[in-house]
């Protein structure tokens, strides 16, 4: 959910985009991160674990944990909390170790 | 753009302290390139929306974002420093090359100096479910509020009453997210009493001597058990809550990021008081490899106005080096070091001394 009004921070967001989550349309705003996009759409189970298959979410935020990884547009091991949003991505949840294509 | 990028003074990390050190250092005279991993600088600093303490010096009564903001001005303001966004640092090499990656291209640096301020990672603590989606960092909710204006959740638990446990909460308020509440498993609230009395009247509970025993939900957190802990830590059969939460926050300390201090051969040395394993380095902060220094939470977690005076520190010692300022480095090196302990005078800032002690101290071992 997004912030509408802030006592303190006013938010400058970039132009609204279309991006899809497992072939899904969802609206984000450009410059955004793909995380953000999919929090603000109330998305937090971004793929599951190799071998115990558990639910993988978004953790550290800044690049550090690779808790977050997606595919994005057929590229496996993207760290979505890094990564900026654009018009069009194709984001699909990660299952294990994500295959190159 | 030639193979390998010269330049005076590397510094790597772009957050309170590197910024600190870039200014000092460009405004002595030197040629300095900040490398920031984040599509922008200012670190954790521009996350802050509450007042800093300390003195005028340490932009006090400011919020942290306007003292980012502040520093980001400076470093753009000044010709001799040049900053890269989206670049981050991959390696520290025997014959002083340091390579980075940036917009998928590998590049190579060659600095005369080079001051690490690359900040500290979350920690985590072990139970139940922890790996669970729903359960973030406290740094990470600040991220996804204050830069995206993003709410993590609709209810938060959070765990850990130092400071930053209390400030997230309260800036969780601030976006309209109920705080269910904060867990301390110490009998005493680690953080200001200042931020925790604000929480307090806000009808927020702040339980100390509390654990949580497990996290649970589907595929994502719909709930924390927690209980409370006798004097020996451990848990009190039937004093187990059940709070319906869909967040749980961990602020429960950070680790100093040191990956390149340890892979520069740094030597290094393990201060529970700084947080993890630090590089042991002298009182203008170089460490055992000559040339390579650090500042702020890499040297030891603390708080961001002391990683700034850090931060300054080391880009005045790193500039006097190669023979800048050498009327006004040293009288800079000894103001920085009085505000280093002033700043650290406090009961909080005993730790710390105590860690740095440690560090000094030639006559331990280190690994």
């Amino acid at each position: 959910m997004r912030i509408t009004e802030h006592p303190i921070l006013d938010f400058q967001r970039g132009e609204e985009v279309s991006f899809f989550f497992e072939g899904q349309e969802i609206k984000g705003f450009e410059g955004e991160t793909i995380a953000a996009a999919l929090h603000a759409a109330g998305i937090r189970v971004l793929g599951h674990s190799q071998t115990m298959h558990r639910p993988r979410g978004l953790f550290c935020a800044i690049g550090n944990c690779s808790s977050c990884l997606m595919v994005v547009d057929g590229e496996p091991n993207v760290r979505i909390c890094v990564e900026k949003l654009r018009s069009g991505m194709k984001v699909e949840s990660q299952q294990g170790k994500g295959c190159l294509r | 753009m030639p193979k390998v990028k010269e330049i005076e003074i590397l510094i790597i990390g772009g957050g309170p302290a590197g910024l600190s050190a870039a200014n000092a250092a460009a405004e002595l005279g030197a040629s300095v390139l900040v490398l920031e991993r984040d599509g922008k600088p200012g670190g954790q600093l521009v996350k802050q929306t509450h007042k800093f303490f300390g003195s005028k010096k340490q932009y006090a009564g400011d919020r942290g974002y306007q003292i980012g903001h502040l520093l980001i001005d400076q470093c753009e303001k000044n010709p001799k420093v040049e900053v890269w966004t989206d670049a981050t640092a991959l390696g520290i090499y025997e014959d002083g090359v340091v390579t980075a990656e940036r917009q998928g291209k590998h590049l190579k640096i060659k600095p005369k100096k080079i001051v690490v301020a690359t900040g500290a990672s979350e920690k985590m603590i072990a139970f139940p479910n922890n790996d669970m989606p729903g359960i973030f960092g406290a740094g990470a909710v600040q991220t996804l509020m204050n830069v995206h204006g993003i709410v993590p959740g609709q209810r938060v638990l959070m765990i850990g009453a130092g400071n930053i446990g209390l400030i997230v909460s309260y800036q969780l308020m601030q976006a309209g997210v109920e705080v269910a509440g904060i867990i301390e498993a110490s009998p005493t609230i680690g953080g200001y009493l200042v931020h925790a009395s604000k929480i307090r009247r806000a009808g927020v509970p702040i339980l100390t001597s509390h654990t949580i025993l497990e996290a649970y939900g589907q595929e994502s957190v719909e709930g924390a058990i927690i209980c409370q802990l006798d004097e020996q830590w451990q848990p009190i059969p039937g004093s187990e809550q059940d709070l319906k939460v869909d967040v749980i926050c961990l602020a429960v300390g950070l680790s100093p990021l040191t990956e390149l201090c340890f892979q520069a051969d740094c030597q290094m040395k393990y201060v529970p008081e700084l947080s993890g394993h630090v590089p042991i380095r002298n009182d203008y902060l170089e460490t055992t490899r000559p040339g390579l220094y650090v500042a702020g939470d890499v040297s030891g977690v603390e708080e961001a106005s002391s990683a700034m005076v850090e931060g300054r520190l080391a880009g005045v010692s790193a500039a006097y080096s190669l023979e800048y300022g050498n009327d006004a480095a040293p009288k800079l090196q000894a103001e920085a070091m009085a505000e280093l302990s002033e700043l650290r005078s406090g009961p909080a800032g005993q730790k710390t001394l105590k860690g740095i002690m440690k560090l000094t101290d030639k006559g331990e071992a280190a690994c």
